[in-house]
């Protein structure tokens, strides 16, 4: 079963081959990308389902054994990962019908937008550091493309600041990467958890452990590293902004836990844990902090959402600064969740621009009175986000708190709250501007008249994008189990290490 | 040899540092082309320099039969060389447009995506170019 492990890397690049292919044929494309997105989600399903009943996956490429070649590597996290990665890159693919025309398609947007995924999905999947950079950069080169399809000035404005800053860590993290080798003389994540303990400078270690913290904190955007985000989260075509939302900055974060739990364990750096842990804790509490106040600053609905996500990451990395099983478990369902969440508050602003004619809160209005049923579609994600019970939200933040309060560390678990409380604040700020006030220009201001096939295109995924966040929300219980136990791999990685090196591991 | 190649990594850091502090876009991108050169040098050293044979197995044995230089740092900068050549090519490209498009290669006048609160962002007003309407 080992050969599924690559499929989620093969299907979106031939699925981007062959958009690429028809390019200037939008039907075509869009064609491709559905049947594309379709695979990767189902395969996605059936790489869960395996996971979960026969454990770790490994597959050595080329068949060189394992630490010598590159590792595929699909435990319970990634497996979700991918899982996650699947739908949200389904709900794209089915929302770009509408969204995206022929002028951003001939930029290039369904070849770019499956390269993406295929980044994406290489950086869950691997099993070793230097390839998890080349994924990095597969997914940040078809990031940059994306940016900027379509052209417009503000977009060539925020491309300046997202590459540039994206540019500088992964120097960092390829430089990171050298020093970690030259330690260690090996790549392999698995064969890296035993031989960082066989480092004697723990200093030295703890040195490039910060630089991995550096260069994945600009990638997942946490205080005081995020500023590309809100610079250019809400320049490009909202199917663009909602898969960045979606996994960008989350594979980021995916990095941070799998280096921190599998290479910088406590029992490899030893007293500087201690400190980066200390680092960590500050680092997420600053973070949640300035993003929900950059947040209620603002007046355009993707810039308040781009905010927002820098204020969600804060919640995961308190997860894993935590560093106690229940706090991983907390992150893990955090991550889920939010993808879900944030990528259809997204989508929700497009529509409501496409109503409404406008992104700024001042200028629009009157969408609960023109369209109920949207209105509703909202409001289950913005709750989500802040954390009502019954929605997903809720059991994310209520793990994440509980663990906070197991350790004793009540002061991050205040920030968690206030911060809580805040994002209630600019979600009730959108609705009420954006949905219950009337709009500026009288009624007649709001186009009723939207094509019915696109509306559906654009509806569709965020109704089942919504239905699944209540789902998880009144029955968390299946998706809490996996975060157990993909917490439970995280935290002792011997079934991990065994699967890659095998048994005499 | 060691020393040397640390000293060379040192003079490129110092200087990419020098020249990404600048707000002139271009300055910055060169910045990082020495960064990202430094960065392959760090590799190099982290291999070890060593005066051995290059890595070729002769005929009839399944390993190299002396001491051989180690191979995978250089496979390592040679990926990241192609990967680094073609983002810095992007990002070459980027600045122009974002030139052309912008009228600055200042990045404090760049101020199109997050305008001014207090109406300095005037030009932020300017219509965006005609999205296509989707079929």
């Amino acid at each position: 079963m080992s050969w599924l492990t690559v499929l989620p890397i093969l299907i979106p690049l031939t699925t981007a081959v062959f958009a690429a292919l028809a390019w200037q044929n939008l039907p075509a494309q869009r064609v491709i990308g559905l049947i594309g997105a379709t695979a990767l989600f189902v395969l996605s399903v059936v790489l869960m389902v395996v996971v979960w009943q026969d454990g770790v996956l490994a597959a050595q490429m080329g068949a060189w054994p394992a630490p010598f070649g590159i590792t595929l590597v699909v435990d319970n996290l990634s497996a979700a990962m991918v899982v996650i990665t699947g739908i949200t890159g389904l709900a794209v693919a089915v929302y770009s019908i509408a969204d995206i025309g022929r002028v951003e398609a001939n930029a290039g947007f369904h070849p770019m937008l499956h390269f993406l995924l295929a980044g994406v999905s290489g950086a869950f999947v691997t099993g070793d550091i230097f390839n998890l950079y080349v994924w990095f950069e597969v997914m940040l080169i078809a990031s940059f493309a994306l940016l900027v399809v379509g052209g417009g000035r503000a977009q060539f404005d925020g491309a300046v600041k997202y590459v540039a800053l994206n540019l500088f860590s992964t120097v960092m993290f390829l430089s990171a990467v050298g020093l970690l080798y030259g330690m260690t003389g090996t790549l392999n994540l698995a064969d890296l958890h035993m031989k960082v303990r066989e480092v004697e400078n723990t200093g030295l270690l703890a040195a490039v452990a910060v630089m991995f913290l550096v260069a994945f904190g600009i990638k997942s955007a946490v205080f005081p590293l995020f500023f590309w985000l809100p610079a250019s989260y809400h320049t490009p075509p909202v199917a663009v902004s909602a898969i960045f939302s979606a996994l960008l900055t989350k594979v980021g974060v995916y990095a941070l836990i799998r280096v921190f739990t599998l290479v910088f364990s406590p029992e490899a750096l030893g007293e500087a844990f201690d400190w980066i842990q200390t680092l960590l804790l500050w680092i997420a509490a600053l973070t949640m902090i300035t993003g929900v106040l950059g947040a209620a600053a603002q007046t355009e609905i993707r810039r308040i959402l781009s905010f927002h996500i820098i204020s969600q990451i804060g919640y995961m990395i308190m997860g894993l600064a935590l560093y106690t099983a229940l706090g991983i478990v907390g992150a893990v369902f955090y991550i889920l969740h939010h993808i879900i969440v944030k990528a259809n508050l997204f989508l929700v602003s497009g529509v409501a621009n496409r109503l409404t004619g406008s992104y700024d809160l001042k200028k629009i209005g009157g969408l609960y009175k023109s369209k109920p049923f949207l209105a509703v579609l909202f409001l289950i994600p913005a709750f989500s986000l802040a954390g009502f019970p019954p929605l997903s939200g809720f059991w994310a933040k209520y793990v994440l708190i509980k663990a906070g309060l197991e350790v004793d560390a009540y002061w991050i678990v205040a920030a968690a709250l206030v911060v809580g409380l805040l994002t209630i604040f600019s979600m009730t700020k959108i609705w009420a501007e954006a949905f219950w006030k009337p709009h500026p220009g009288g009624d007649g201001a709001i186009a009723v008249t939207v094509d019915r096939g696109a509306m559906l295109a654009l509806t569709l995924p965020i109704a089942a994008l919504a239905l699944i966040t209540v789902a998880i929300g009144l029955y968390a219980e299946p998706l809490l189990s996996l975060a157990e136990r993909a917490a439970g791999e995280l935290m002792d990685p011997a079934a991990y290490v065994r699967a890659v090196l095998g048994a005499g591991a | 040899m060691d020393a040397l190649l640390a000293l060379t990594v040192g003079v490129l850091v110092s200087g990419a540092v020098y020249l990404m502090l600048s707000r002139h876009l271009v300055r910055f991108l060169f910045g990082l082309i020495l960064l990202s050169n430094a960065a392959n040098l760090v590799i190099f050293a982290s291999g070890r320099t060593t005066l051995a044979l290059p890595p070729l197995v002769p005929d009839g044995l399944e390993a190299p039969a002396v001491t051989v230089a180690n191979a995978l740092p250089q496979a390592l900068i040679l990926t990241a060389i192609v990967i680094g050549f073609g983002l810095l090519a992007f990002a070459m490209v980027l600045a122009y447009r974002a030139y052309q498009s912008l009228g600055t290669v200042d990045t404090d006048a760049m101020r199109v995506a997050e305008p001014d609160v207090n109406g300095a962002g005037e030009a932020a007003e300017e219509p965006a170019p005609a999205r296509s309407e989707a079929a």
